[in-house]
């Protein structure tokens, strides 16, 4: 998977940070411990994030704070997780998630 | 039960101001916050503000930010909790605050509800493909997480958001395929519009999205000119090959919060959707329940500041302060005066149908 | 049309013009101006320059959130004048090298020499392009060339 990580910013600075491993539907992903998962996900090229429900239609993020969402899917065995504001953290275990996600 | 003073919900630029003001007036302040950091939008604002010295203009909107983040912090009276989301206002006026897996009932003897607003979508076949995204999910990912959100994009509407967003695109290297707009002409300032068509970004007037296209995420739009009604025109349909489409098509206030506390309210399309009817002073129709920034109305941060300033030194008005009225007249007047210009015709429309008592 | 200085003025030295022709609710420039040269009286009027105060030192183009002002210097040579603009972008183009120079519409208008880049603490970067007097009041972008 490529990297979308800005590294020279004009206005901001982004110093080089330390990543570490989780997965995405069982392959290795790489990201920033702390930020979204979301953002982690993107800067690896990853933005298929779930399956709606009744016609699976492909989901990303669209507003990436918590309102809308559009970015649910099942972190470490929990559901509807809104990956867009939920921090990354070492060897977290991400999946998309088809549908609503069981809670029982 | 935690009782306090005064609660604000929300620490943007209107809950910071209004928050640093009542408790420099002497009264206590809760400041809840749902995310995990200060700032509201303002922490992903890389441009330079507009505005006079009052509110900060010439200073980028993170260096603003971290200006009132820091003067939060450093003010005594101040208790701020993050990653807590105000659950709900009950009758009793008991507020449910969810923080850490856990609920607190809070009972203030004031509110301020500075909550702000969220991006509006627009309706059209393959609007909900992954690659599309509205302009604050933009500014998220480039300037909160340093990432860059595609390679060639395309920005509809050319408000100031669109247009600034647009900007910061290029900033962050992203190629910027052109920014579509309904209307015949420019809504934002044109001096951003000036650092796009320096730059080579095509902005088209009178155009508007027909569709998305792509399987599991964005690979292409087709774009439409439209006549004077609004209607696509036949044959002038346009593909264009994009990895991402930004929607910068207007917020809506978010005023849950309003609703539940039993707030008078009014559609105002002008102001973004539903908003409270509330006075000069930022007083709704509840008496003890005030707001302030976006949340009382689209506008933007130089307003939601002044709005914070005002819902502030007015609660601790009402809280007995005697010492705030110099400050609150003049700040009632600042406001007026950023308002004054041709540019918030819309905003003053806006406010004539929600303001109880005299327009200010 | 913006009010450019008359060109007795233009001759004589460095001077700031002003690009911003609609009412909003901004005075920076005015604030920022050393010499009292740009005159904003209420907010949401459009800036003036007194281009006779004016000695194109080129704060007000720092401090423009609109990135709308712009320093003219036809003194600089015979055949060039220095347009100065404010870039914030990267990479910065090298100085001595030369680079597109696009007008407002972006189009190339031919190419520029860059003789200064001034790196400001605010992040608003000063590009001194030199470039054929008729030029001058065109020029107001760059793109650098393909091999930069």
């Amino acid at each position: 998977m490529f990297n979308l990580r800005i590294i020279k910013h004009p206005i901001l600075d982004f110093p080089k940070q330390e990543m570490v491993q989780f997965t995405y539907n069982g392959s290795s992903v790489q990201g920033v411990a702390g930020e979204s998962i979301a953002a982690a996900l993107h800067a690896a090229g990853i933005k298929m994030l779930r399956h709606s429900s009744r016609h699976h239609r492909p989901r990303g993020l669209f507003c990436a704070i918590g309102n809308c969402s559009s970015c649910l899917m099942t972190v470490d065995g929990v559901p509807n997780v809104r990956v867009c504001v939920e921090p990354l953290r070492a060897g977290m275990a991400v999946e998309v998630q088809q549908g609503k996600g069981t809670i029982v | 039960m935690i009782d306090t003073d005064v609660l604000v919900i929300g620490a943007g630029p209107a809950g910071l101001l209004a928050a640093t003001s009542a408790a420099r007036a002497g009264v206590n302040v809760l400041l809840v916050e749902r995310s995990e950091r200060l700032g509201g939008q303002l922490i992903k604002q890389t441009h330079k503000f507009f505005g006079s010295r009052d509110e900060y203009a010439g200073e980028r909107g993170i260096a603003i930010a971290a200006r009132l983040v820091k003067e939060t912090e450093e003010q005594a009276g101040i208790t701020t909790w993050k990653n807590a989301a105000v659950a709900g206002i009950y009758p009793d006026g008991v507020v449910v605050i969810a923080c850490k897996d856990s609920f607190y009932t809070v009972r203030p003897k004031k509110m301020v509800i500075a909550t702000g607003a969220a991006e509006k979508t627009m309706l059209f076949p393959n609007n909900d493909l992954p690659g599309i995204y509205g302009a604050g999910a933009l500014q998220t990912l480039m300037n909160v997480y340093g990432i860059m959100p595609g390679k060639r994009i395309l920005m509809v509407g050319a408000g100031n958001i669109g247009v600034i967003v647009a900007y910061q695109l290029l900033q962050a290297g992203v190629e910027v395929a052109g920014v579509v707009e309904a209307a015949p002409r420019v809504g934002g300032y044109a001096v951003h519009a000036a650092k796009l068509a320096r730059y080579g970004v095509p902005i088209y007037t009178s155009h508007t999205i027909k569709a998305a296209h792509g399987e599991e995420y964005l690979t292409g739009v087709t774009v439409a000119k439209l006549d004077e009604c609004w209607q696509p025109i036949e044959g002038t349909d346009r593909y264009i090959a994009v990895d991402g489409l930004c929607l910068a098509v207007g917020l809506t206030p978010l005023t849950e919060l309003c609703w539940q506390a039993g707030c008078e309210m009014r559609y105002v399309a002008e102001l973004g959707g539903y908003v409270p009817l509330r006075n000069a002073e930022m007083r709704t129709t509840k008496p003890d329940l005030f707001v302030a920034g976006d949340a009382a109305g689209v506008e933007e941060a130089s307003a939601a500041m002044v709005e914070g300033k005002i819902a502030g030194l007015s609660v601790a008005a009402d809280l007995g302060c005697m010492n705030v009225t110099n400050e609150l007249e003049h700040a009632k007047k600042q406001l007026s005066a950023l308002r004054a210009g041709p540019a918030s015709a819309k905003i003053r429309s806006g406010l004539s149908q929600i303001l109880i008592g005299e327009v200010s | 049309m913006q009010n450019i200085p008359c060109e007795e003025r233009l001759h004589k030295g460095p001077v700031a013009i002003c690009e911003c022709l609609q009412s909003i609710p901004c005075n920076p420039c005015a604030d920022a101006c050393p010499r009292q040269a740009i005159t904003v009286a209420e907010i949401n009027d459009c800036p003036v320059i007194a281009a006779d105060n004016c000695n194109g030192c080129g704060l007000c183009m720092l401090h423009c959130p609109g990135l709308a002002i712009f320093v003219v210097d036809h003194t600089y040579s015979q055949e060039q004048a220095l347009v100065k603009i404010p870039f914030e972008f990267l990479p910065l183009p090298k100085v001595n090298g030369s680079v597109e120079a696009l007008n407002r519409s972006g189009e190339c208008v031919g190419l520029a020499q860059v003789i200064r880049v001034q790196k400001s603490p605010n992040k608003t970067n000063v590009l001194w392009l030199a470039v054929p007097h008729e030029l001058a009041m065109e020029v107001r972008a760059i793109r650098l060339q393909k091999e930069q």
